[in-house]
Protein backbone atom coordinates (compact mmCIF):
# COMPACT_ATOMS: atom_id res chain seq x y z
CA UNK A 1 0.00 0.00 0.00
CA UNK A 2 1.68 3.03 -0.81
CA UNK A 3 1.53 6.40 0.87
CA UNK A 4 1.27 9.87 -0.80
CA UNK A 5 3.94 12.23 -0.31
CA UNK A 6 4.05 15.58 -1.03
CA UNK A 7 7.85 17.70 -1.76
CA UNK A 8 7.35 21.48 -1.59
CA UNK A 9 10.01 23.25 -3.02
CA UNK A 10 11.97 26.16 -0.81
CA UNK A 11 14.53 28.71 -0.84
CA UNK A 12 17.10 28.50 2.09
CA UNK A 13 15.80 31.84 3.35
CA UNK A 14 15.20 32.70 7.00
CA UNK A 15 10.82 32.38 7.33
CA UNK A 16 10.74 30.20 4.35
CA UNK A 17 10.09 27.57 6.56
CA UNK A 18 7.55 28.39 9.07
CA UNK A 19 5.15 30.93 5.87
CA UNK A 20 4.73 27.51 4.74
CA UNK A 21 3.88 25.71 7.95
CA UNK A 22 1.23 28.96 9.05
CA UNK A 23 0.28 28.53 5.67
CA UNK A 24 -0.88 24.50 6.24
CA UNK A 25 -1.89 25.45 9.89
CA UNK A 26 -4.05 28.37 8.94
CA UNK A 27 -5.96 25.93 6.21
CA UNK A 28 -5.99 23.64 9.19
CA UNK A 29 -4.34 20.63 7.89
CA UNK A 30 -2.33 18.46 10.46
CA UNK A 31 1.25 17.44 9.34
CA UNK A 32 2.28 13.68 10.63
CA UNK A 33 5.76 14.11 9.48
CA UNK A 34 8.19 16.66 8.27
CA UNK A 35 11.32 15.80 6.27
CA UNK A 36 13.48 18.82 4.81
CA UNK A 37 16.82 17.83 2.93
CA UNK A 38 18.35 20.44 1.08
CA UNK A 39 22.16 21.48 -0.59
CA UNK A 40 22.26 24.94 1.00
CA UNK A 41 20.69 27.24 -1.42
CA UNK A 42 17.61 25.31 -1.49
CA UNK A 43 15.40 22.64 0.04
CA UNK A 44 12.84 20.16 -0.73
CA UNK A 45 10.03 19.74 2.66
CA UNK A 46 8.76 16.55 2.66
CA UNK A 47 5.73 15.78 4.40
CA UNK A 48 2.90 13.06 5.12
CA UNK A 49 -0.62 14.23 5.92
CA UNK A 50 -3.76 12.50 6.81
CA UNK A 51 -4.73 15.04 4.26
CA UNK A 52 -2.78 15.25 1.30
CA UNK A 53 -4.95 16.79 -1.33
CA UNK A 54 -6.09 19.37 0.77
CA UNK A 55 -2.44 20.16 1.60
CA UNK A 56 -1.69 20.06 -2.45
CA UNK A 57 -4.88 22.25 -3.25
CA UNK A 58 -3.55 24.70 -0.11
CA UNK A 59 0.23 24.90 -1.04
CA UNK A 60 -0.33 25.52 -4.89
CA UNK A 61 -2.89 28.35 -4.19
CA UNK A 62 -0.45 29.94 -2.20
CA UNK A 63 2.05 29.54 -4.72
CA UNK A 64 4.59 26.95 -3.93
CA UNK A 65 6.09 24.11 -6.47
CA UNK A 66 4.67 21.19 -5.22
CA UNK A 67 4.61 17.38 -6.60
CA UNK A 68 3.35 14.12 -5.07
CA UNK A 69 5.18 11.25 -4.43
CA UNK A 70 4.59 7.47 -3.65
CA UNK A 71 5.98 6.36 -0.58
CA UNK A 72 5.96 3.03 1.25
CA UNK A 73 6.40 2.80 5.46
CA UNK A 74 7.00 -0.09 7.11
CA UNK A 75 7.09 -1.71 10.87
CA UNK A 76 10.88 -1.87 11.69
CA UNK A 77 11.74 -4.00 14.40
CA UNK A 78 12.93 -1.98 17.56
CA UNK A 79 16.49 -4.20 17.76
CA UNK A 80 19.73 -4.22 16.59
CA UNK A 81 19.66 -5.26 13.37
CA UNK A 82 15.99 -4.55 12.53
CA UNK A 83 16.82 -2.70 10.02
CA UNK A 84 19.10 -3.81 8.37
CA UNK A 85 17.14 -6.99 7.76
CA UNK A 86 14.95 -5.17 5.39
CA UNK A 87 17.63 -3.15 3.84
CA UNK A 88 19.04 -6.38 3.01
CA UNK A 89 15.53 -8.14 1.75
CA UNK A 90 15.06 -5.19 -0.61
CA UNK A 91 19.01 -5.17 -1.77
CA UNK A 92 18.03 -8.76 -2.77
CA UNK A 93 15.42 -8.26 -4.59
CA UNK A 94 17.18 -5.63 -6.73
CA UNK A 95 15.51 -2.14 -5.47
CA UNK A 96 17.07 0.80 -4.04
CA UNK A 97 16.30 3.07 -1.88
CA UNK A 98 16.47 6.74 -2.96
CA UNK A 99 16.02 8.37 0.74
CA UNK A 100 14.45 7.42 4.02
CA UNK A 101 12.98 9.04 6.99
CA UNK A 102 11.35 8.36 10.21
CA UNK A 103 7.47 8.80 10.58
CA UNK A 104 7.40 10.70 14.08
CA UNK A 105 4.03 9.53 15.60
CA UNK A 106 4.54 5.98 16.47
CA UNK A 107 1.46 4.11 16.27
CA UNK A 108 3.04 1.02 17.64
CA UNK A 109 5.83 0.31 20.06
CA UNK A 110 8.48 -0.16 16.60
CA UNK A 111 9.94 2.41 14.59
CA UNK A 112 8.03 3.43 11.12
CA UNK A 113 10.12 4.28 8.71
CA UNK A 114 8.98 5.94 5.61
CA UNK A 115 10.83 4.79 2.26
CA UNK A 116 11.12 6.09 -0.78
CA UNK A 117 11.95 3.77 -3.38
CA UNK A 118 13.06 3.75 -6.95
CA UNK A 119 10.71 1.06 -8.12
CA UNK A 120 7.49 0.92 -5.50
CA UNK A 121 6.02 -1.62 -6.99
CA UNK A 122 8.83 -4.00 -7.15
CA UNK A 123 9.80 -2.88 -3.76
CA UNK A 124 6.05 -3.43 -2.52
CA UNK A 125 6.07 -7.42 -4.19
CA UNK A 126 9.27 -8.17 -2.47
CA UNK A 127 7.99 -6.97 0.81
CA UNK A 128 4.97 -8.82 0.60
CA UNK A 129 6.35 -12.22 -0.50
CA UNK A 130 8.69 -11.96 2.73
CA UNK A 131 5.95 -11.46 4.76
CA UNK A 132 6.87 -7.71 5.73
CA UNK A 133 3.42 -5.68 6.29
CA UNK A 134 3.33 -1.90 4.91
CA UNK A 135 1.28 0.26 6.38
CA UNK A 136 -2.48 1.73 4.89
CA UNK A 137 -3.08 5.18 4.79
CA UNK A 138 -5.90 4.86 6.97
CA UNK A 139 -3.89 3.30 9.60
CA UNK A 140 -0.69 5.09 9.70
CA UNK A 141 -2.67 8.45 9.99
CA UNK A 142 -5.02 7.14 12.94
CA UNK A 143 -4.19 8.92 16.20
CA UNK B 1 -19.61 57.31 -41.57
CA UNK B 2 -17.50 55.93 -44.70
CA UNK B 3 -18.49 52.52 -42.75
CA UNK B 4 -21.94 52.50 -44.41
CA UNK B 5 -20.36 52.62 -48.04
CA UNK B 6 -18.92 49.42 -47.41
CA UNK B 7 -21.64 48.09 -45.57
CA UNK B 8 -22.12 44.95 -48.42
CA UNK B 9 -18.19 43.91 -47.62
CA UNK B 10 -18.59 44.20 -43.81
CA UNK B 11 -15.62 42.12 -42.07
CA UNK B 12 -14.02 41.56 -45.67
CA UNK B 13 -12.60 45.29 -46.60
CA UNK B 14 -11.28 47.91 -44.59
CA UNK B 15 -10.76 51.19 -46.47
CA UNK B 16 -8.43 52.59 -43.91
CA UNK B 17 -6.17 49.40 -44.36
CA UNK B 18 -6.30 50.32 -48.50
CA UNK B 19 -3.17 52.12 -47.74
CA UNK B 20 -1.00 49.42 -46.93
CA UNK B 21 -1.74 48.28 -50.43
CA UNK B 22 -0.48 51.78 -52.16
CA UNK B 23 1.72 50.96 -55.64
CA UNK B 24 5.27 51.33 -54.76
CA UNK B 25 6.37 53.95 -56.67
CA UNK B 26 3.69 56.04 -55.38
CA UNK B 27 4.20 55.07 -52.15
CA UNK B 28 7.84 56.34 -52.22
CA UNK B 29 6.70 59.61 -53.86
CA UNK B 30 4.48 60.46 -51.14
CA UNK B 31 7.14 59.72 -49.12
CA UNK B 32 9.60 62.02 -50.52
CA UNK B 33 6.53 64.58 -50.79
CA UNK B 34 5.90 64.15 -46.52
CA UNK B 35 9.61 64.31 -45.88
CA UNK B 36 10.71 67.61 -47.59
CA UNK B 37 7.70 69.00 -45.89
CA UNK B 38 8.12 67.47 -42.20
CA UNK B 39 12.13 68.51 -42.25
CA UNK B 40 11.02 72.44 -43.24
CA UNK B 41 8.49 72.14 -40.65
CA UNK B 42 11.35 71.18 -37.81
CA UNK B 43 14.41 73.35 -39.82
CA UNK B 44 11.20 76.46 -39.32
CA UNK B 45 10.64 75.63 -35.92
CA UNK B 46 12.66 73.69 -33.40
CA UNK B 47 15.77 75.23 -32.71
CA UNK B 48 17.89 71.80 -31.67
CA UNK B 49 17.16 70.38 -35.73
CA UNK B 50 18.10 73.71 -37.25
CA UNK B 51 21.32 73.74 -35.18
CA UNK B 52 22.30 70.14 -36.04
CA UNK B 53 21.32 70.53 -39.90
CA UNK B 54 23.30 74.03 -39.96
CA UNK B 55 26.13 72.26 -38.30
CA UNK B 56 26.19 69.79 -41.21
CA UNK B 57 25.72 71.98 -43.65
CA UNK B 58 22.71 70.59 -44.80
CA UNK B 59 18.92 72.70 -45.68
CA UNK B 60 15.94 70.99 -46.43
CA UNK B 61 16.27 72.20 -49.72
CA UNK B 62 18.57 69.57 -50.56
CA UNK B 63 16.36 66.40 -50.11
CA UNK B 64 16.15 65.51 -53.76
CA UNK B 65 15.47 61.70 -53.09
CA UNK B 66 14.46 59.63 -50.13
CA UNK B 67 18.02 58.24 -49.92
CA UNK B 68 18.93 61.90 -49.10
CA UNK B 69 17.53 61.28 -45.53
CA UNK B 70 20.98 60.11 -44.79
CA UNK B 71 22.57 63.55 -44.39
CA UNK B 72 19.92 64.87 -41.83
CA UNK B 73 21.34 64.51 -38.20
CA UNK B 74 20.36 62.11 -36.08
CA UNK B 75 18.29 62.34 -32.91
CA UNK B 76 17.90 59.88 -29.69
CA UNK B 77 15.92 59.68 -26.70
CA UNK B 78 18.07 62.54 -24.50
CA UNK B 79 17.32 65.38 -26.99
CA UNK B 80 13.81 64.41 -25.63
CA UNK B 81 15.12 64.91 -22.16
CA UNK B 82 17.54 68.04 -22.77
CA UNK B 83 14.85 70.07 -24.12
CA UNK B 84 12.16 68.90 -21.43
CA UNK B 85 9.45 69.50 -21.60
CA UNK B 86 8.21 71.01 -25.04
CA UNK B 87 11.85 72.01 -26.45
CA UNK B 88 11.27 69.88 -29.94
CA UNK B 89 7.52 70.98 -30.49
CA UNK B 90 7.33 72.24 -33.62
CA UNK B 91 3.70 74.00 -33.54
CA UNK B 92 2.69 76.53 -30.82
CA UNK B 93 1.20 75.03 -27.64
CA UNK B 94 -2.50 76.43 -28.83
CA UNK B 95 -2.09 73.44 -31.30
CA UNK B 96 -1.08 70.86 -29.48
CA UNK B 97 -4.47 68.81 -28.20
CA UNK B 98 -3.15 65.97 -26.61
CA UNK B 99 0.61 65.23 -24.26
CA UNK B 100 1.27 61.95 -23.58
CA UNK B 101 5.03 61.23 -21.20
CA UNK B 102 7.03 58.26 -20.46
CA UNK B 103 7.28 57.02 -17.24
CA UNK B 104 11.00 58.37 -16.86
CA UNK B 105 12.78 55.92 -14.73
CA UNK B 106 15.81 57.52 -15.14
CA UNK B 107 15.45 61.05 -14.17
CA UNK B 108 12.43 63.30 -16.06
CA UNK B 109 10.20 62.13 -18.01
CA UNK B 110 9.89 62.52 -22.00
CA UNK B 111 7.00 64.70 -23.20
CA UNK B 112 5.26 64.15 -26.66
CA UNK B 113 2.22 66.04 -28.26
CA UNK B 114 -0.14 65.89 -31.10
CA UNK B 115 -2.17 68.57 -32.69
CA UNK B 116 -5.57 67.27 -34.18
CA UNK B 117 -4.46 66.28 -37.20
CA UNK B 118 -2.08 64.09 -34.92
CA UNK B 119 -4.42 62.46 -33.29
CA UNK B 120 -6.47 61.52 -36.44
CA UNK B 121 -2.89 59.75 -37.88
CA UNK B 122 -2.73 57.99 -35.01
CA UNK B 123 -6.42 56.86 -34.96
CA UNK B 124 -5.44 56.02 -38.28
CA UNK B 125 -2.16 53.61 -38.14
CA UNK B 126 -3.65 51.75 -35.02
CA UNK B 127 -6.90 50.85 -37.21
CA UNK B 128 -4.65 49.55 -39.75
CA UNK B 129 -3.01 47.53 -36.95
CA UNK B 130 -5.71 46.14 -35.55
CA UNK B 131 -7.35 45.25 -38.99
CA UNK B 132 -4.09 43.42 -39.59
CA UNK B 133 -4.65 41.34 -36.82
CA UNK B 134 -7.75 40.79 -37.45
CA UNK B 135 -10.15 42.90 -35.28
CA UNK B 136 -13.35 44.37 -36.58
CA UNK B 137 -16.51 45.46 -35.62
CA UNK B 138 -18.21 42.95 -33.13
CA UNK B 139 -14.84 42.60 -31.11
CA UNK B 140 -15.38 42.90 -27.81
CA UNK B 141 -11.94 43.98 -26.40
CA UNK B 142 -10.39 44.27 -23.28
CA UNK B 143 -7.64 46.91 -23.59
CA UNK B 144 -5.19 46.35 -20.28
CA UNK B 145 -2.29 48.59 -22.07
CA UNK B 146 -2.03 51.51 -19.38
CA UNK B 147 -4.60 54.19 -19.64
CA UNK B 148 -3.10 57.62 -18.67
CA UNK B 149 0.83 59.43 -19.58
CA UNK B 150 1.92 55.91 -21.30
CA UNK B 151 0.59 56.32 -25.37
CA UNK B 152 -0.18 52.28 -25.11
CA UNK B 153 -3.64 52.51 -23.47
CA UNK B 154 -5.58 55.67 -24.87
CA UNK B 155 -3.54 55.05 -28.40
CA UNK B 156 -4.93 51.89 -28.47
CA UNK B 157 -8.21 52.88 -27.37
CA UNK B 158 -8.55 55.68 -30.17
CA UNK B 159 -7.82 52.68 -33.04
CA UNK B 160 -10.25 50.32 -31.58
CA UNK B 161 -12.99 53.17 -31.46
CA UNK B 162 -12.29 53.84 -35.12
CA UNK B 163 -13.17 49.91 -36.12
CA UNK B 164 -16.07 50.07 -34.34
CA UNK B 165 -14.99 47.44 -31.63
CA UNK B 166 -16.22 47.07 -27.93
CA UNK B 167 -13.63 48.55 -25.87
CA UNK B 168 -13.13 47.98 -22.51
CA UNK B 169 -10.71 50.63 -21.11
CA UNK B 170 -9.65 48.63 -17.79
CA UNK B 171 -6.14 49.56 -17.63
CA UNK B 172 -3.64 47.31 -16.53
CA UNK B 173 -3.26 45.33 -12.89
CA UNK B 174 -5.88 43.76 -10.97
CA UNK B 175 -4.81 40.43 -12.64
CA UNK B 176 -7.97 38.26 -11.16
CA UNK B 177 -10.28 41.04 -11.68
CA UNK B 178 -8.73 40.98 -15.53
CA UNK B 179 -10.23 37.58 -15.58
CA UNK B 180 -13.42 38.03 -14.13
CA UNK B 181 -14.16 40.57 -16.70
CA UNK B 182 -12.54 38.69 -19.65
CA UNK B 183 -14.60 36.23 -18.58
CA UNK B 184 -18.05 37.79 -17.93
CA UNK B 185 -17.94 40.90 -20.55
CA UNK B 186 -17.42 37.91 -23.14
CA UNK B 187 -13.94 39.27 -24.32
CA UNK B 188 -12.96 38.41 -27.63
CA UNK B 189 -9.39 40.08 -28.30
CA UNK B 190 -6.83 41.53 -25.74
CA UNK B 191 -4.77 44.30 -26.13
CA UNK B 192 -1.14 44.25 -23.27
CA UNK B 193 2.45 43.58 -22.92
CA UNK B 194 3.27 40.08 -23.87
CA UNK B 195 4.62 39.56 -20.18
CA UNK B 196 1.77 40.76 -18.44
CA UNK B 197 -0.79 38.31 -21.08
CA UNK B 198 1.62 35.49 -19.73
CA UNK B 199 0.79 36.74 -16.05
CA UNK B 200 -2.37 36.62 -16.80
CA UNK B 201 -2.48 32.71 -18.04
CA UNK B 202 -0.71 32.07 -14.30
CA UNK B 203 -3.44 33.60 -12.35
CA UNK B 204 -6.39 32.29 -14.39
CA UNK B 205 -4.95 28.69 -14.22
CA UNK B 206 -4.44 29.39 -10.21
CA UNK B 207 -8.23 30.69 -10.18
CA UNK B 208 -9.33 27.70 -12.21
CA UNK B 209 -10.05 28.91 -15.22
CA UNK B 210 -9.11 27.12 -18.71
CA UNK B 211 -9.01 29.74 -21.52
CA UNK B 212 -10.38 27.49 -24.13
CA UNK B 213 -13.66 26.36 -21.98
CA UNK B 214 -14.38 29.15 -19.79
CA UNK B 215 -13.02 31.94 -22.28
CA UNK B 216 -13.83 33.71 -25.76
CA UNK B 217 -10.96 35.22 -26.30
CA UNK B 218 -9.77 34.67 -30.01
CA UNK B 219 -6.61 37.11 -30.40
CA UNK B 220 -4.51 39.90 -28.95
CA UNK B 221 -2.06 42.53 -29.90
CA UNK B 222 0.78 42.48 -27.69
CA UNK B 223 3.77 44.88 -27.97
CA UNK B 224 5.60 47.98 -25.76
CA UNK B 225 8.50 45.50 -25.51
CA UNK B 226 10.72 43.27 -27.36
CA UNK B 227 9.67 39.37 -27.01
CA UNK B 228 10.44 36.04 -28.45
CA UNK B 229 8.72 33.48 -30.55
CA UNK B 230 8.79 30.88 -28.09
CA UNK B 231 7.18 33.58 -25.98
CA UNK B 232 4.51 33.54 -28.55
CA UNK B 233 4.32 30.01 -28.84
CA UNK B 234 3.54 29.30 -25.24
CA UNK B 235 0.80 31.86 -25.02
CA UNK B 236 -0.79 30.27 -28.12
CA UNK B 237 -0.16 26.49 -26.74
CA UNK B 238 -1.40 28.18 -23.07
CA UNK B 239 -4.70 30.05 -24.06
CA UNK B 240 -5.52 28.89 -27.47
CA UNK B 241 -5.26 32.59 -28.86
CA UNK B 242 -3.40 33.81 -32.20
CA UNK B 243 -0.85 36.35 -30.74
CA UNK B 244 0.39 39.30 -32.87
CA UNK B 245 3.43 41.45 -32.40
CA UNK B 246 2.89 45.61 -33.05
CA UNK B 247 5.47 47.82 -32.54
CA UNK B 248 5.44 51.47 -31.86
CA UNK B 249 7.29 54.40 -29.72
CA UNK B 250 6.06 57.06 -27.89
CA UNK B 251 8.66 59.07 -29.50
CA UNK B 252 7.51 58.52 -33.26
CA UNK B 253 3.42 58.63 -32.57
CA UNK B 254 3.01 55.35 -29.72
CA UNK B 255 1.85 52.07 -30.57
CA UNK B 256 0.72 51.87 -34.66
CA UNK B 257 4.01 52.47 -36.29
CA UNK B 258 4.11 48.55 -37.54
CA UNK B 259 2.54 45.35 -37.02
CA UNK B 260 2.21 41.73 -38.39
CA UNK B 261 -0.32 40.89 -40.58
CA UNK B 262 -2.23 37.23 -40.47
CA UNK B 263 1.08 36.08 -42.03
CA UNK B 264 2.98 36.96 -38.99
CA UNK B 265 6.28 36.71 -40.87
CA UNK B 266 7.48 40.21 -39.58
CA UNK B 267 5.80 43.60 -39.27
CA UNK B 268 4.72 46.06 -41.51
CA UNK B 269 5.56 49.35 -41.24
CA UNK B 270 3.56 52.41 -42.23
CA UNK B 271 5.43 53.52 -44.10
CA UNK B 272 3.19 56.50 -45.39
CA UNK B 273 3.71 58.06 -42.09
CA UNK B 274 7.38 56.87 -41.15
CA UNK B 275 10.24 56.54 -43.01
CA UNK B 276 12.10 53.36 -42.14
CA UNK B 277 16.13 53.25 -42.08
CA UNK B 278 18.61 50.59 -40.40
CA UNK B 279 22.05 51.98 -39.69
CA UNK B 280 25.58 49.80 -37.90
CA UNK B 281 24.89 51.29 -34.56
CA UNK B 282 28.27 52.49 -34.39
CA UNK B 283 29.01 53.88 -37.55
CA UNK B 284 25.87 55.04 -37.76
CA UNK B 285 26.03 54.41 -41.82
CA UNK B 286 23.06 52.94 -43.42
CA UNK B 287 23.47 49.22 -43.73
CA UNK B 288 21.48 47.50 -46.84
CA UNK B 289 18.28 45.94 -46.74
CA UNK B 290 18.28 42.76 -44.98
CA UNK B 291 21.27 43.52 -43.20
CA UNK B 292 20.60 43.67 -38.94
CA UNK B 293 21.53 47.23 -37.45
CA UNK B 294 19.51 49.88 -35.12
CA UNK B 295 16.05 50.82 -36.18
CA UNK B 296 15.92 54.64 -36.93
CA UNK B 297 12.64 56.05 -37.83
CA UNK B 298 11.28 59.87 -39.41
CA UNK B 299 8.15 60.72 -38.76
CA UNK B 300 6.35 61.52 -42.63
CA UNK B 301 3.33 63.73 -41.21
CA UNK B 302 3.75 64.59 -37.46
CA UNK B 303 2.76 68.17 -36.75
CA UNK B 304 3.17 68.70 -32.91
CA UNK B 305 6.42 66.78 -32.81
CA UNK B 306 8.13 65.65 -35.55
CA UNK B 307 11.12 63.36 -35.49
CA UNK B 308 14.02 63.37 -37.51
CA UNK B 309 16.10 60.05 -38.05
CA UNK B 310 15.35 58.92 -34.29
CA UNK B 311 17.65 56.33 -32.84
CA UNK B 312 15.18 53.59 -31.36
CA UNK B 313 18.00 51.35 -30.35
CA UNK B 314 15.99 48.33 -31.45
CA UNK B 315 18.14 46.23 -33.40
CA UNK B 316 16.09 44.43 -36.78
CA UNK B 317 16.47 44.51 -40.35
CA UNK B 318 14.37 45.30 -43.35
CA UNK B 319 12.60 42.91 -45.06
CA UNK B 320 12.08 43.69 -48.85
CA UNK B 321 10.20 40.60 -49.67
CA UNK B 322 6.72 40.39 -50.76
CA UNK B 323 4.59 39.58 -48.20
CA UNK B 324 1.99 37.09 -48.87
CA UNK B 325 -0.70 39.35 -47.72
CA UNK B 326 -0.26 41.51 -50.35
CA UNK B 327 0.53 44.40 -48.95
CA UNK B 328 3.21 46.93 -50.33
CA UNK B 329 4.58 48.27 -47.25
CA UNK B 330 7.59 47.09 -46.21
CA UNK B 331 8.27 44.35 -43.11
CA UNK B 332 10.95 44.68 -40.12
CA UNK B 333 12.00 41.34 -38.66
CA UNK B 334 10.83 41.18 -34.95
CA UNK B 335 12.24 43.18 -32.41
CA UNK B 336 14.39 40.84 -30.53
CA UNK B 337 16.69 42.91 -28.76
CA UNK B 338 17.45 46.57 -27.78
CA UNK B 339 21.14 47.58 -28.46
CA UNK B 340 20.75 49.26 -25.11
CA UNK B 341 20.08 46.33 -23.44
CA UNK B 342 22.69 44.29 -24.44
CA UNK B 343 25.00 44.09 -21.30
CA UNK B 344 28.82 43.33 -21.57
CA UNK B 345 30.38 40.59 -18.81
CA UNK B 346 33.81 39.83 -18.84
CA UNK B 347 34.07 41.40 -22.58
CA UNK B 348 31.41 39.33 -24.22
CA UNK B 349 28.29 40.76 -25.70
CA UNK B 350 24.90 39.04 -24.22
CA UNK B 351 21.59 40.00 -24.87
CA UNK B 352 19.23 38.85 -22.39
CA UNK B 353 17.13 37.02 -25.10
CA UNK B 354 19.78 34.93 -25.59
CA UNK B 355 19.33 33.96 -21.66
CA UNK B 356 15.75 33.43 -22.53
CA UNK B 357 16.83 30.55 -25.85
CA UNK B 358 19.13 29.16 -23.07
CA UNK B 359 16.01 28.16 -20.20
CA UNK B 360 14.04 27.09 -23.15
CA UNK B 361 16.26 24.59 -24.52
CA UNK B 362 16.17 23.33 -21.60
CA UNK B 363 12.73 23.37 -19.83
CA UNK B 364 9.68 23.24 -22.75
CA UNK B 365 8.15 26.66 -20.94
CA UNK B 366 10.14 29.93 -20.40
CA UNK B 367 10.03 30.19 -16.97
CA UNK B 368 10.39 33.02 -15.18
CA UNK B 369 13.68 34.43 -15.10
CA UNK B 370 15.77 37.52 -13.73
CA UNK B 371 19.37 38.24 -14.87
CA UNK B 372 21.98 39.80 -11.58
CA UNK B 373 24.91 41.14 -12.64
CA UNK B 374 27.49 41.99 -9.64
CA UNK B 375 31.20 42.16 -9.19
CA UNK B 376 33.58 40.81 -6.79
CA UNK B 377 37.02 41.57 -6.07
CA UNK B 378 37.03 43.25 -9.98
CA UNK B 379 35.29 39.75 -11.01
CA UNK B 380 31.85 40.08 -12.90
CA UNK B 381 29.56 37.55 -12.54
CA UNK B 382 26.50 36.91 -13.75
CA UNK B 383 23.46 35.01 -12.09
CA UNK B 384 20.36 33.96 -13.46
CA UNK B 385 17.58 33.51 -10.87
CA UNK B 386 15.01 31.12 -12.44
CA UNK B 387 11.68 30.34 -10.80
CA UNK B 388 10.93 26.79 -10.09
CA UNK B 389 7.73 25.11 -11.37
CA UNK B 390 5.62 21.93 -10.42
CA UNK B 391 6.13 21.24 -13.45
CA UNK B 392 10.10 20.80 -12.90
CA UNK B 393 9.89 19.52 -9.64
CA UNK B 394 11.34 16.35 -8.19
CA UNK B 395 11.34 15.06 -4.50
CA UNK B 396 14.93 14.62 -5.20
CA UNK B 397 17.66 17.45 -4.47
CA UNK B 398 20.43 15.63 -6.69
CA UNK B 399 17.67 16.11 -9.66
CA UNK B 400 16.85 19.56 -9.06
CA UNK B 401 21.07 20.37 -8.75
CA UNK B 402 21.10 18.59 -12.16
CA UNK B 403 18.37 21.14 -13.64
CA UNK B 404 19.90 24.00 -12.19
CA UNK B 405 23.33 22.78 -13.93
CA UNK B 406 21.43 22.13 -16.78
CA UNK B 407 20.60 25.46 -17.05
CA UNK B 408 23.72 26.64 -16.81
CA UNK B 409 25.62 24.12 -19.06
CA UNK B 410 22.94 25.52 -21.83
CA UNK B 411 22.96 29.54 -20.89
CA UNK B 412 27.37 28.67 -21.49
CA UNK B 413 26.72 26.85 -24.25
CA UNK B 414 24.41 30.08 -26.04
CA UNK B 415 26.79 32.51 -24.40
CA UNK B 416 30.12 31.62 -23.80
CA UNK B 417 29.91 32.46 -20.33
CA UNK B 418 29.69 30.73 -16.89
CA UNK B 419 26.59 31.51 -15.06
CA UNK B 420 25.38 30.86 -11.36
CA UNK B 421 22.17 29.14 -12.11
CA UNK B 422 19.70 29.78 -8.66
CA UNK B 423 16.34 27.98 -8.39
CA UNK B 424 14.15 30.45 -6.31
CA UNK B 425 10.62 29.44 -5.25
CA UNK B 426 7.86 30.90 -7.45
CA UNK B 427 6.95 34.50 -7.30
CA UNK B 428 9.80 35.48 -5.74
CA UNK B 429 10.52 37.17 -8.91
CA UNK B 430 8.68 40.56 -9.18
CA UNK B 431 6.04 40.25 -12.18
CA UNK B 432 5.36 42.92 -14.39
CA UNK B 433 2.24 44.65 -14.88
CA UNK B 434 4.34 46.71 -17.38
CA UNK B 435 7.58 45.85 -19.36
CA UNK B 436 9.10 43.34 -17.97
CA UNK B 437 13.00 43.50 -16.52
CA UNK B 438 15.00 41.14 -17.03
CA UNK B 439 18.20 42.70 -16.01
CA UNK B 440 19.57 43.91 -12.77
CA UNK B 441 23.03 45.13 -13.17
CA UNK B 442 24.59 45.69 -9.12
CA UNK B 443 28.25 45.84 -10.69
CA UNK B 444 28.42 49.87 -9.59
CA UNK B 445 27.11 49.30 -6.70
CA UNK B 446 28.52 49.30 -3.25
Amino acid sequence: MKITQLSVFLENRPGRLSALCRTLADAGVNLSTLMLSDNGEFGLLRLLTPDVDKAKATIAAAGYAATTTEVVALQVPDKPGGLAGVLVLLEKSGVSVEYMYAFAERPGSDAVMVFRFDNTDKALAALSDAGIAVFKPVDLFKN
Amino acid sequence: MIRNLWNDLEGTFFPESALDYMPEARLREVQLQRLKAVTALAYANVPLFRERMDAKGVKPADLRTLADVRHLPFSVKGDLRDTYPYGLFAVPMSEVVRLHASSGTTGKPIVVGYTAQDMEVWKQVIMRTLYAAGFSRGDIVQNMYGYGLFTGGLGLHGGLEGIGATVIPISGGNSERQIMVMKDFGVTAVCCTPSYFIHLIEVAQKMGIDFRRDLKVKRGVFGAEPWTDQMRQYIEDASGIKAFDIYGLSEIIGPGVGAECECRDGLHIFEDHFLVEIVDPQTLEPVPDGTEGELVFTTLSKQAMPAIRYRTRDITAIDTRPCACGRTIRRIRRISRRSDDMFIIRGVNVFPSQIETALLKTEATLPHYQIVLTRKAGLDRMEVKVEVTADMLSDKVGAMDELAKRFGRSIEQITGLHAEVTLVQPGSIPRSEGKAKRLFDKRNEG
